[in-house]
Protein backbone atom coordinates (compact mmCIF):
# COMPACT_ATOMS: atom_id res chain seq x y z
CA UNK A 1 0.00 0.00 0.00
CA UNK A 2 1.58 3.72 -0.96
CA UNK A 3 1.25 6.17 1.71
CA UNK A 4 -0.85 9.25 1.30
CA UNK A 5 -0.08 11.33 4.07
CA UNK A 6 3.44 11.30 6.13
CA UNK A 7 4.38 13.10 8.96
CA UNK A 8 7.66 13.38 10.64
CA UNK A 9 7.87 14.54 14.33
CA UNK A 10 5.01 17.09 13.59
CA UNK A 11 4.76 19.81 15.91
CA UNK A 12 2.57 22.65 16.92
CA UNK A 13 3.36 25.62 19.30
CA UNK A 14 0.45 27.89 20.23
CA UNK A 15 2.19 30.30 22.60
CA UNK A 16 3.58 28.50 25.17
CA UNK A 17 1.55 25.40 25.07
CA UNK A 18 2.74 22.38 22.91
CA UNK A 19 -0.46 21.09 21.24
CA UNK A 20 1.54 18.59 19.14
CA UNK A 21 4.56 17.45 20.36
CA UNK A 22 7.17 15.72 17.57
CA UNK A 23 4.89 13.04 16.31
CA UNK A 24 4.92 10.52 13.13
CA UNK A 25 2.69 8.67 11.38
CA UNK A 26 1.45 7.80 8.08
CA UNK A 27 -1.67 7.14 6.58
CA UNK A 28 -1.92 4.76 3.39
CA UNK A 29 -4.02 5.38 0.50
CA UNK A 30 -7.70 3.89 0.99
CA UNK A 31 -7.54 3.25 4.60
CA UNK A 32 -9.42 4.60 7.25
CA UNK A 33 -7.03 5.96 9.96
CA UNK A 34 -8.75 7.55 13.40
CA UNK A 35 -7.32 9.82 16.06
CA UNK A 36 -8.48 9.45 19.47
CA UNK A 37 -7.70 11.30 22.45
CA UNK A 38 -9.56 12.94 25.19
CA UNK A 39 -10.09 16.95 24.39
CA UNK A 40 -7.33 19.09 24.46
CA UNK A 41 -5.02 16.17 23.32
CA UNK A 42 -4.32 17.63 19.64
CA UNK A 43 -6.45 15.73 17.41
CA UNK A 44 -7.81 18.80 15.85
CA UNK A 45 -4.83 20.61 15.78
CA UNK A 46 -2.77 17.76 14.07
CA UNK A 47 -6.18 17.58 11.61
CA UNK A 48 -6.31 21.48 10.85
CA UNK A 49 -2.11 21.00 9.98
CA UNK A 50 -3.06 18.34 7.21
CA UNK A 51 -6.00 20.59 5.67
CA UNK A 52 -3.28 23.13 5.63
CA UNK A 53 -5.27 25.86 8.02
CA UNK A 54 -3.01 25.50 10.35
CA UNK A 55 0.74 25.88 9.79
CA UNK A 56 3.14 23.64 11.61
CA UNK A 57 5.72 24.82 14.41
CA UNK A 58 8.22 21.93 13.09
CA UNK A 59 8.79 18.45 11.26
CA UNK A 60 7.38 17.41 8.19
CA UNK A 61 4.28 16.55 6.83
CA UNK A 62 3.59 15.84 3.12
CA UNK A 63 0.18 14.96 1.41
CA UNK A 64 0.71 12.61 -1.80
CA UNK A 65 4.26 13.94 -1.58
CA UNK A 66 3.77 17.69 -1.70
CA UNK A 67 4.83 19.59 1.32
CA UNK A 68 1.65 21.42 3.30
CA UNK A 69 3.85 24.35 3.90
CA UNK A 70 4.47 25.25 -0.07
CA UNK A 71 1.23 23.95 -2.29
CA UNK A 72 -1.06 24.54 0.44
CA UNK A 73 -3.53 25.26 -2.73
CA UNK A 74 -3.14 21.83 -4.57
CA UNK A 75 -3.51 19.96 -1.35
CA UNK A 76 -6.65 21.20 -0.35
CA UNK A 77 -8.00 21.05 -3.88
CA UNK A 78 -8.12 17.39 -3.44
CA UNK A 79 -9.28 17.49 0.34
CA UNK A 80 -13.02 17.31 1.60
CA UNK A 81 -13.02 18.90 5.16
CA UNK A 82 -15.74 18.25 7.45
CA UNK A 83 -15.02 20.72 9.99
CA UNK A 84 -15.90 20.28 13.73
CA UNK A 85 -17.39 23.20 14.13
CA UNK A 86 -20.46 23.94 11.39
CA UNK A 87 -19.50 26.29 9.21
CA UNK A 88 -21.96 26.48 6.29
CA UNK A 89 -23.24 29.53 4.68
CA UNK A 90 -26.18 30.86 6.40
CA UNK A 91 -26.84 33.34 3.93
CA UNK A 92 -27.64 31.13 1.11
CA UNK A 93 -29.85 27.89 0.61
CA UNK A 94 -28.85 24.49 1.16
CA UNK A 95 -28.30 23.87 -2.58
CA UNK A 96 -26.86 26.99 -3.03
CA UNK A 97 -24.22 26.12 -0.57
CA UNK A 98 -22.91 23.22 -2.44
CA UNK A 99 -23.03 25.22 -5.83
CA UNK A 100 -20.91 28.26 -4.09
CA UNK A 101 -18.68 25.74 -2.46
CA UNK A 102 -17.99 24.35 -5.75
CA UNK A 103 -17.25 27.25 -7.10
CA UNK A 104 -14.30 27.79 -5.00
CA UNK A 105 -13.04 24.83 -6.40
CA UNK A 106 -13.60 25.99 -9.85
CA UNK A 107 -15.98 23.13 -11.01
CA UNK A 108 -18.40 24.37 -13.47
CA UNK A 109 -21.94 25.36 -12.67
CA UNK A 110 -23.54 22.52 -14.72
CA UNK A 111 -21.44 20.05 -13.04
CA UNK A 112 -21.64 21.41 -9.93
CA UNK A 113 -25.28 21.54 -10.04
CA UNK A 114 -25.43 17.50 -11.01
CA UNK A 115 -22.79 17.15 -8.52
CA UNK A 116 -24.83 18.96 -5.68
CA UNK A 117 -28.10 17.34 -6.27
CA UNK A 118 -26.35 13.55 -6.50
CA UNK A 119 -24.68 14.44 -3.13
CA UNK A 120 -28.20 15.52 -1.56
CA UNK A 121 -29.91 12.01 -2.52
CA UNK A 122 -26.66 10.37 -0.87
CA UNK A 123 -27.18 12.12 2.36
CA UNK A 124 -30.89 12.24 2.16
CA UNK A 125 -31.16 15.58 1.59
CA UNK A 126 -32.96 16.35 -1.41
CA UNK A 127 -36.59 17.37 -0.19
CA UNK A 128 -34.26 20.16 1.68
CA UNK A 129 -32.82 21.41 -1.55
CA UNK A 130 -34.36 24.86 -1.00
CA UNK A 131 -34.67 25.18 2.73
CA UNK A 132 -32.62 27.67 4.95
CA UNK A 133 -29.70 26.67 6.90
CA UNK A 134 -31.45 27.47 10.34
CA UNK A 135 -34.41 25.36 9.37
CA UNK A 136 -31.93 22.60 9.37
CA UNK A 137 -31.87 20.00 12.72
CA UNK A 138 -28.04 19.29 13.90
CA UNK A 139 -28.20 15.97 11.94
CA UNK A 140 -29.28 17.72 8.70
CA UNK A 141 -27.14 20.29 8.93
CA UNK A 142 -24.11 17.57 9.42
CA UNK A 143 -25.22 15.83 6.68
CA UNK A 144 -25.17 18.34 4.21
CA UNK A 145 -21.50 19.16 5.44
CA UNK A 146 -20.15 15.79 4.49
CA UNK A 147 -22.08 16.68 1.00
CA UNK A 148 -20.57 19.97 0.35
CA UNK A 149 -16.85 18.22 1.71
CA UNK A 150 -17.61 15.44 -1.08
CA UNK A 151 -18.42 18.28 -3.39
CA UNK A 152 -14.49 18.81 -5.05
CA UNK A 153 -14.60 14.48 -5.36
CA UNK A 154 -11.55 14.31 -2.90
CA UNK A 155 -9.00 11.98 -2.92
CA UNK A 156 -9.17 12.64 1.25
CA UNK A 157 -11.32 13.17 3.43
CA UNK A 158 -11.17 14.69 6.97
CA UNK A 159 -13.82 14.19 9.55
CA UNK A 160 -13.69 15.95 12.58
CA UNK A 161 -16.07 14.72 15.04
CA UNK A 162 -18.28 13.69 12.44
CA UNK A 163 -21.07 12.24 14.87
CA UNK A 164 -20.97 14.03 17.65
CA UNK A 165 -24.24 15.19 19.26
CA UNK A 166 -26.41 13.75 16.88
CA UNK A 167 -29.38 10.99 17.09
CA UNK A 168 -28.25 7.21 16.61
CA UNK A 169 -30.71 7.55 13.37
CA UNK A 170 -28.32 9.92 12.25
CA UNK A 171 -25.02 8.81 12.90
CA UNK A 172 -25.96 5.12 11.49
CA UNK A 173 -26.33 6.80 8.32
CA UNK A 174 -23.82 9.05 8.16
CA UNK A 175 -21.34 5.08 9.57
CA UNK A 176 -23.11 3.85 6.39
CA UNK A 177 -22.51 6.25 3.63
CA UNK A 178 -19.10 7.06 5.34
CA UNK A 179 -18.22 2.73 4.58
CA UNK A 180 -19.80 3.48 1.06
CA UNK A 181 -17.01 6.09 0.63
CA UNK A 182 -14.44 3.98 1.67
CA UNK A 183 -15.21 1.34 -0.53
CA UNK A 184 -14.89 3.84 -3.44
CA UNK A 185 -11.22 4.56 -2.13
CA UNK A 186 -11.60 7.41 -0.71
CA UNK A 187 -8.82 7.58 2.40
CA UNK A 188 -10.64 9.13 5.63
CA UNK A 189 -9.24 10.48 8.15
CA UNK A 190 -11.40 10.98 11.30
CA UNK A 191 -11.23 11.98 15.16
CA UNK A 192 -14.10 11.40 17.27
CA UNK A 193 -14.68 10.92 20.91
CA UNK A 194 -16.82 7.33 20.11
CA UNK A 195 -14.88 4.53 20.02
CA UNK A 196 -17.58 2.44 18.65
CA UNK A 197 -17.33 4.76 15.28
CA UNK A 198 -13.80 4.18 15.60
CA UNK A 199 -14.29 0.68 15.35
CA UNK A 200 -17.02 0.75 13.12
CA UNK A 201 -15.00 2.70 10.67
CA UNK A 202 -11.03 2.76 11.33
CA UNK A 203 -8.80 0.36 9.80
CA UNK A 204 -6.01 1.99 12.05
CA UNK A 205 -6.47 4.32 14.97
CA UNK A 206 -3.91 6.30 17.29
CA UNK A 207 -4.28 6.89 20.14
CA UNK A 208 -3.01 10.49 21.40
CA UNK A 209 -2.81 12.43 24.58
CA UNK A 210 -0.97 15.57 25.67
CA UNK A 211 0.44 16.01 22.11
CA UNK A 212 1.92 12.30 21.92
CA UNK A 213 1.11 9.35 20.15
CA UNK A 214 0.40 6.74 23.09
CA UNK A 215 -0.09 3.59 20.93
CA UNK A 216 -1.31 3.04 17.02
CA UNK A 217 -2.56 0.05 15.19
CA UNK A 218 -5.70 -2.02 14.63
CA UNK A 219 -8.61 -1.83 17.05
CA UNK A 220 -9.17 -5.27 17.69
CA UNK A 221 -5.51 -5.82 18.10
CA UNK A 222 -4.43 -2.91 19.55
CA UNK A 223 -7.74 -4.31 22.13
CA UNK A 224 -6.42 -7.94 22.28
CA UNK A 225 -2.81 -6.86 22.98
CA UNK A 226 -3.50 -4.73 25.93
CA UNK A 227 -6.68 -5.62 27.29
CA UNK A 228 -7.64 -8.95 26.44
CA UNK A 229 -10.70 -10.15 24.81
CA UNK A 230 -13.36 -10.00 27.76
CA UNK A 231 -14.04 -7.70 30.10
CA UNK A 232 -16.17 -8.88 33.58
CA UNK A 233 -17.40 -5.45 35.47
CA UNK A 234 -18.20 -5.57 39.13
CA UNK A 235 -20.38 -2.86 40.64
CA UNK A 236 -19.59 -2.49 44.51
CA UNK A 237 -21.21 -1.91 47.43
CA UNK A 238 -20.40 -0.38 50.51
CA UNK A 239 -21.14 -3.57 52.30
CA UNK A 240 -19.08 -5.87 50.41
CA UNK A 241 -16.57 -4.39 48.83
CA UNK A 242 -14.40 -5.26 51.83
CA UNK A 243 -15.17 -8.99 50.95
CA UNK A 244 -15.00 -8.57 47.37
CA UNK A 245 -11.65 -6.98 46.93
CA UNK A 246 -10.07 -9.99 49.50
CA UNK A 247 -11.29 -12.72 47.46
CA UNK A 248 -10.15 -11.31 44.39
CA UNK A 249 -6.59 -10.69 45.32
CA UNK A 250 -6.48 -14.54 45.25
CA UNK A 251 -6.83 -14.69 41.36
CA UNK A 252 -3.92 -13.86 39.40
CA UNK A 253 -6.27 -11.37 36.63
CA UNK A 254 -5.36 -8.10 35.79
CA UNK A 255 -8.15 -5.72 37.51
CA UNK A 256 -8.75 -2.62 37.85
CA UNK A 257 -11.20 0.23 40.07
CA UNK A 258 -12.49 3.27 39.17
CA UNK A 259 -15.16 4.61 41.95
CA UNK A 260 -17.95 2.17 42.19
CA UNK A 261 -16.44 -0.14 39.59
CA UNK A 262 -14.34 -3.16 39.74
CA UNK A 263 -13.24 -4.19 35.75
CA UNK A 264 -11.21 -7.77 35.53
CA UNK A 265 -9.84 -8.16 32.22
CA UNK A 266 -8.99 -11.78 30.62
CA UNK A 267 -8.49 -13.68 27.27
CA UNK A 268 -10.58 -16.60 28.43
CA UNK A 269 -14.10 -15.50 29.73
CA UNK A 270 -16.02 -18.48 30.89
CA UNK A 271 -12.45 -19.36 33.39
CA UNK A 272 -12.91 -15.75 34.79
CA UNK A 273 -16.56 -16.35 35.70
CA UNK A 274 -15.85 -19.67 36.83
CA UNK A 275 -13.12 -19.00 39.41
CA UNK A 276 -15.21 -15.83 40.51
CA UNK A 277 -18.45 -18.00 40.89
CA UNK A 278 -17.55 -17.94 44.58
CA UNK A 279 -17.74 -13.95 44.88
CA UNK A 280 -20.39 -12.18 46.06
CA UNK A 281 -21.51 -9.71 44.02
CA UNK A 282 -24.87 -7.41 43.64
CA UNK A 283 -24.29 -6.52 39.66
CA UNK A 284 -21.94 -8.31 37.35
CA UNK A 285 -21.98 -7.52 33.47
CA UNK A 286 -19.40 -9.89 31.26
CA UNK A 287 -19.03 -8.25 27.78
CA UNK A 288 -15.96 -8.20 24.95
CA UNK A 289 -13.32 -5.63 25.53
CA UNK A 290 -13.83 -2.89 23.61
CA UNK A 291 -11.20 0.42 22.36
CA UNK A 292 -12.75 1.92 25.07
CA UNK A 293 -11.55 -0.02 27.52
CA UNK A 294 -7.81 0.39 26.07
CA UNK A 295 -8.02 4.40 25.79
CA UNK A 296 -9.21 4.49 29.27
CA UNK A 297 -6.23 2.43 30.48
CA UNK A 298 -4.34 4.77 28.15
CA UNK A 299 -5.02 8.13 28.82
CA UNK A 300 -6.25 7.43 32.20
CA UNK A 301 -10.07 8.15 34.02
CA UNK A 302 -8.89 11.54 35.26
CA UNK A 303 -11.52 14.66 33.78
CA UNK A 304 -10.03 16.37 30.78
CA UNK A 305 -11.38 20.29 30.61
CA UNK B 1 10.51 41.49 12.80
CA UNK B 2 6.94 41.22 14.58
CA UNK B 3 6.74 44.99 12.84
CA UNK B 4 7.72 42.83 9.23
CA UNK B 5 5.20 40.49 9.40
CA UNK B 6 2.15 42.60 9.13
CA UNK B 7 3.55 44.56 5.94
CA UNK B 8 4.41 41.19 3.89
CA UNK B 9 3.25 41.36 0.58
CA UNK B 10 0.47 39.00 0.50
CA UNK B 11 -0.39 35.97 -1.92
CA UNK B 12 -3.65 37.05 -3.94
CA UNK B 13 -5.15 35.53 -6.71
CA UNK B 14 -8.03 35.78 -8.92
CA UNK B 15 -9.50 33.60 -6.73
CA UNK B 16 -10.69 36.27 -5.11
CA UNK B 17 -13.39 36.80 -7.47
CA UNK B 18 -15.09 33.53 -5.89
CA UNK B 19 -15.47 35.37 -2.85
CA UNK B 20 -17.07 38.37 -4.43
CA UNK B 21 -19.49 36.73 -6.32
CA UNK B 22 -20.23 34.65 -3.19
CA UNK B 23 -21.15 37.93 -1.43
CA UNK B 24 -22.52 38.88 -4.54
CA UNK B 25 -25.47 36.11 -4.41
CA UNK B 26 -25.80 36.89 -1.14
CA UNK B 27 -26.27 40.57 -1.58
CA UNK B 28 -29.13 39.86 -4.74
CA UNK B 29 -31.60 38.31 -2.28
CA UNK B 30 -32.41 41.44 -1.02
CA UNK B 31 -30.99 44.11 -2.94
CA UNK B 32 -34.23 45.75 -2.75
CA UNK B 33 -34.09 46.39 1.10
CA UNK B 34 -29.93 46.94 0.36
CA UNK B 35 -30.00 49.46 -1.53
CA UNK B 36 -32.80 51.56 0.17
CA UNK B 37 -30.63 51.71 3.30
CA UNK B 38 -27.51 52.97 1.61
CA UNK B 39 -29.18 55.88 -0.22
CA UNK B 40 -32.28 56.59 1.90
CA UNK B 41 -29.64 58.49 4.08
CA UNK B 42 -27.90 60.41 1.59
CA UNK B 43 -30.35 61.54 -0.41
CA UNK B 44 -32.31 63.28 2.49
CA UNK B 45 -29.07 64.81 3.33
CA UNK B 46 -28.63 65.95 0.06
CA UNK B 47 -32.50 67.32 -0.68
CA UNK B 48 -33.30 68.18 3.21
CA UNK B 49 -29.91 70.07 3.78
CA UNK B 50 -29.25 71.29 0.23
CA UNK B 51 -33.10 72.79 0.28
CA UNK B 52 -33.43 73.46 3.44
CA UNK B 53 -30.44 74.93 4.87
CA UNK B 54 -29.93 76.50 1.48
CA UNK B 55 -32.59 78.46 1.00
CA UNK B 56 -30.76 80.31 3.99
CA UNK B 57 -27.52 80.74 2.61
CA UNK B 58 -26.41 82.39 -0.61
CA UNK B 59 -23.76 80.93 -3.03
CA UNK B 60 -20.72 79.14 -1.82
CA UNK B 61 -17.75 79.01 -3.55
CA UNK B 62 -20.13 80.58 -6.19
CA UNK B 63 -22.33 77.61 -6.56
CA UNK B 64 -25.86 77.28 -5.13
CA UNK B 65 -25.47 75.01 -1.42
CA UNK B 66 -26.78 71.50 -3.06
CA UNK B 67 -24.35 71.76 -5.81
CA UNK B 68 -21.77 72.26 -2.86
CA UNK B 69 -22.40 69.49 -1.03
CA UNK B 70 -23.61 67.16 -3.86
CA UNK B 71 -19.82 65.98 -4.91
CA UNK B 72 -18.81 65.41 -1.66
CA UNK B 73 -22.12 63.38 -0.70
CA UNK B 74 -21.06 61.38 -3.45
CA UNK B 75 -18.19 60.14 -1.72
CA UNK B 76 -19.79 60.18 2.22
CA UNK B 77 -21.87 57.23 0.28
CA UNK B 78 -18.95 55.69 -0.90
CA UNK B 79 -16.87 55.44 2.19
CA UNK B 80 -20.30 54.24 4.30
CA UNK B 81 -21.03 51.54 2.20
CA UNK B 82 -17.58 50.17 1.89
CA UNK B 83 -17.22 51.00 5.62
CA UNK B 84 -20.60 49.11 6.60
CA UNK B 85 -20.17 46.09 4.32
CA UNK B 86 -16.03 45.43 5.51
CA UNK B 87 -16.99 45.82 9.24
CA UNK B 88 -20.51 44.29 10.25
CA UNK B 89 -20.82 42.25 7.16
CA UNK B 90 -17.37 41.09 7.58
CA UNK B 91 -17.15 40.34 10.88
CA UNK B 92 -20.37 38.46 11.02
CA UNK B 93 -18.78 36.36 8.24
CA UNK B 94 -15.57 36.18 10.28
CA UNK B 95 -16.27 35.47 14.06
CA UNK B 96 -20.28 34.64 14.31
CA UNK B 97 -21.25 32.37 10.50
CA UNK B 98 -17.71 31.18 10.64
CA UNK B 99 -18.04 31.06 6.53
CA UNK B 100 -14.68 32.03 6.39
CA UNK B 101 -13.23 29.01 8.29
CA UNK B 102 -15.34 26.69 5.42
CA UNK B 103 -13.78 29.09 1.96
CA UNK B 104 -10.39 28.52 3.99
CA UNK B 105 -11.06 24.60 3.57
CA UNK B 106 -10.77 24.89 -0.04
CA UNK B 107 -8.06 26.00 -2.37
CA UNK B 108 -8.58 29.73 -1.46
CA UNK B 109 -6.26 31.63 1.00
CA UNK B 110 -5.94 34.06 3.23
CA UNK B 111 -4.88 36.90 0.60
CA UNK B 112 -7.68 35.84 -1.40
CA UNK B 113 -10.57 35.80 0.97
CA UNK B 114 -9.57 39.76 1.91
CA UNK B 115 -9.01 40.63 -1.19
CA UNK B 116 -12.40 39.08 -2.39
CA UNK B 117 -14.44 41.54 0.67
CA UNK B 118 -12.46 44.22 -0.45
CA UNK B 119 -13.40 43.92 -3.63
CA UNK B 120 -16.86 43.39 -2.85
CA UNK B 121 -16.84 46.49 -0.48
CA UNK B 122 -15.84 48.64 -3.27
CA UNK B 123 -18.65 47.31 -5.44
CA UNK B 124 -21.44 48.22 -2.59
CA UNK B 125 -19.72 51.50 -2.87
CA UNK B 126 -20.02 51.61 -6.86
CA UNK B 127 -23.89 50.23 -6.36
CA UNK B 128 -24.33 53.34 -4.04
CA UNK B 129 -22.11 55.87 -5.26
CA UNK B 130 -23.16 55.25 -8.58
CA UNK B 131 -27.44 55.54 -8.23
CA UNK B 132 -26.47 58.98 -5.99
CA UNK B 133 -24.16 60.32 -9.17
CA UNK B 134 -27.32 59.61 -11.55
CA UNK B 135 -29.74 61.53 -9.42
CA UNK B 136 -27.76 64.17 -8.88
CA UNK B 137 -27.11 64.15 -12.76
CA UNK B 138 -30.56 64.18 -13.13
CA UNK B 139 -31.56 66.93 -10.61
CA UNK B 140 -29.05 69.31 -12.88
CA UNK B 141 -26.59 69.54 -10.41
CA UNK B 142 -23.51 68.19 -12.61
CA UNK B 143 -22.06 71.25 -14.31
CA UNK B 144 -19.39 69.33 -15.88
CA UNK B 145 -19.12 67.31 -19.18
CA UNK B 146 -20.67 63.89 -19.32
CA UNK B 147 -17.46 62.20 -20.00
CA UNK B 148 -16.68 63.46 -16.13
CA UNK B 149 -18.97 60.46 -15.21
CA UNK B 150 -16.68 57.76 -16.05
CA UNK B 151 -13.64 59.27 -13.67
CA UNK B 152 -16.55 59.85 -10.98
CA UNK B 153 -16.87 56.37 -10.91
CA UNK B 154 -13.32 55.46 -11.16
CA UNK B 155 -13.17 57.61 -7.94
CA UNK B 156 -16.02 55.97 -6.13
CA UNK B 157 -14.66 52.87 -6.48
CA UNK B 158 -11.18 53.78 -5.60
CA UNK B 159 -12.84 55.71 -2.49
CA UNK B 160 -14.13 52.00 -1.47
CA UNK B 161 -11.25 50.36 -1.95
CA UNK B 162 -9.61 52.24 0.39
CA UNK B 163 -12.32 52.37 3.22
CA UNK B 164 -12.68 48.44 2.71
CA UNK B 165 -9.39 47.61 3.37
CA UNK B 166 -9.41 50.04 6.39
CA UNK B 167 -12.70 48.91 7.49
CA UNK B 168 -10.92 45.35 7.23
CA UNK B 169 -7.79 46.29 8.79
CA UNK B 170 -9.84 47.51 11.50
CA UNK B 171 -12.09 44.28 11.82
CA UNK B 172 -9.23 42.21 12.09
CA UNK B 173 -8.57 44.16 15.30
CA UNK B 174 -11.94 44.33 16.67
CA UNK B 175 -13.15 41.76 19.65
CA UNK B 176 -16.74 41.77 19.32
CA UNK B 177 -18.96 44.26 17.44
CA UNK B 178 -18.86 46.83 20.16
CA UNK B 179 -15.77 48.26 19.10
CA UNK B 180 -17.14 49.26 15.84
CA UNK B 181 -18.71 51.96 17.21
CA UNK B 182 -14.89 53.63 18.09
CA UNK B 183 -14.14 53.39 14.08
CA UNK B 184 -17.93 55.14 13.15
CA UNK B 185 -17.68 57.57 15.71
CA UNK B 186 -13.96 58.57 16.53
CA UNK B 187 -12.97 57.97 12.72
CA UNK B 188 -15.14 58.13 9.97
CA UNK B 189 -17.70 60.83 11.55
CA UNK B 190 -15.15 63.38 11.62
CA UNK B 191 -14.59 62.67 8.25
CA UNK B 192 -17.57 62.98 7.33
CA UNK B 193 -17.91 66.25 9.04
CA UNK B 194 -14.57 67.75 8.33
CA UNK B 195 -13.08 66.70 5.20
CA UNK B 196 -15.11 69.71 3.65
CA UNK B 197 -18.56 67.81 2.24
CA UNK B 198 -21.24 70.37 4.20
CA UNK B 199 -18.93 73.25 4.23
CA UNK B 200 -15.29 74.67 3.17
CA UNK B 201 -12.39 74.09 5.51
CA UNK B 202 -11.37 77.53 5.01
CA UNK B 203 -13.34 78.97 7.83
CA UNK B 204 -11.93 76.74 10.39
CA UNK B 205 -9.01 77.09 13.00
CA UNK B 206 -5.68 75.78 11.95
CA UNK B 207 -5.86 72.92 13.65
CA UNK B 208 -8.68 71.24 12.21
CA UNK B 209 -7.34 72.42 8.24
CA UNK B 210 -4.16 70.33 9.62
CA UNK B 211 -6.40 66.95 10.51
CA UNK B 212 -8.33 67.35 7.38
CA UNK B 213 -5.09 66.77 5.29
CA UNK B 214 -4.41 63.13 7.32
CA UNK B 215 -8.01 62.23 6.29
CA UNK B 216 -7.82 60.38 3.08
CA UNK B 217 -12.15 61.61 2.62
CA UNK B 218 -10.69 65.04 2.14
CA UNK B 219 -8.75 64.52 -1.16
CA UNK B 220 -11.51 62.25 -2.53
CA UNK B 221 -13.82 65.37 -1.77
CA UNK B 222 -11.66 67.96 -3.12
CA UNK B 223 -11.11 65.75 -6.33
CA UNK B 224 -15.16 64.87 -6.95
CA UNK B 225 -15.94 68.54 -6.64
CA UNK B 226 -13.76 69.31 -9.60
CA UNK B 227 -14.70 66.59 -11.79
CA UNK B 228 -18.67 67.52 -10.99
CA UNK B 229 -18.29 71.32 -10.34
CA UNK B 230 -15.53 72.81 -12.45
CA UNK B 231 -14.11 74.37 -9.23
CA UNK B 232 -10.29 74.37 -10.34
CA UNK B 233 -8.50 71.78 -8.14
CA UNK B 234 -4.49 71.99 -8.82
CA UNK B 235 -3.43 68.86 -6.77
CA UNK B 236 -5.65 66.26 -8.83
CA UNK B 237 -2.72 63.47 -9.84
CA UNK B 238 -1.68 64.02 -6.11
CA UNK B 239 -4.44 63.37 -4.25
CA UNK B 240 -5.34 60.47 -6.68
CA UNK B 241 -2.16 59.26 -5.65
CA UNK B 242 -2.36 59.97 -1.96
CA UNK B 243 -5.54 57.79 -2.15
CA UNK B 244 -3.96 54.99 -3.95
CA UNK B 245 -0.79 54.38 -1.60
CA UNK B 246 -3.53 54.43 1.67
CA UNK B 247 -5.33 51.36 0.17
CA UNK B 248 -2.57 49.47 -1.05
CA UNK B 249 -1.02 49.99 3.08
CA UNK B 250 -4.25 48.91 4.54
CA UNK B 251 -4.79 46.08 1.77
CA UNK B 252 -1.84 44.48 2.92
CA UNK B 253 -2.40 45.20 6.50
CA UNK B 254 -5.81 44.06 6.75
CA UNK B 255 -4.55 40.17 5.11
CA UNK B 256 -2.09 40.30 7.53
CA UNK B 257 -4.06 41.07 9.84
CA UNK B 258 -6.89 39.35 9.40
CA UNK B 259 -4.65 35.93 9.08
CA UNK B 260 -2.86 36.68 11.95
CA UNK B 261 -6.49 36.40 13.42
CA UNK B 262 -7.90 33.43 12.44
CA UNK B 263 -5.13 31.12 11.13
CA UNK B 264 -3.59 29.83 14.99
Amino acid sequence: MSEIITAKNLTKVYGKTIAVSGISFSINKGECYGFLGPNGAGKTTTMKMIHCFSPMTAGKLTVTEMDVRREQRKIKAIMGVVPQEENLDPDLKVLKNLIVYARYFDIPLKTAEERAIELLNFLQLKDKMNSKIGELSGGMKRRLLIARSLINNPKILILDEPTTGLDPQARHLIWQRLRLLKKNGITMILTTHYMEEASQLCDRVAIIDKGKILTEGEPKKLVADNIGTEVVEIRLEDENQGAILEQLSEFNFNYERAGDTLYLFSNNGKELLHSIVDVKHTQLLHRPATLEDLFLKLTGRGLRE
Amino acid sequence: MKLMTIFKIPDISWRAYRVWQRNRDSYMRFYKANLLGNLGEPLMYLFGMGIGIGSYLGLIEGVSYMEFIAPGLIMGVAMYSASFECTFGAFTRMAEQKTYDGILATPLNVGDLVAGEILWGATKSLIGGSVMLFVIYLAGLMKTSILMLLPMLLLIFIIGLLFSSLAMTFTALCPSYDFFNYFFTLILAPMFFFSGIFFPLSNFPEWIKTASKFMPLTYAVNISRSLLSNMAYSSLILSTLILIVFTVIFSILSVNLIEKRIVK
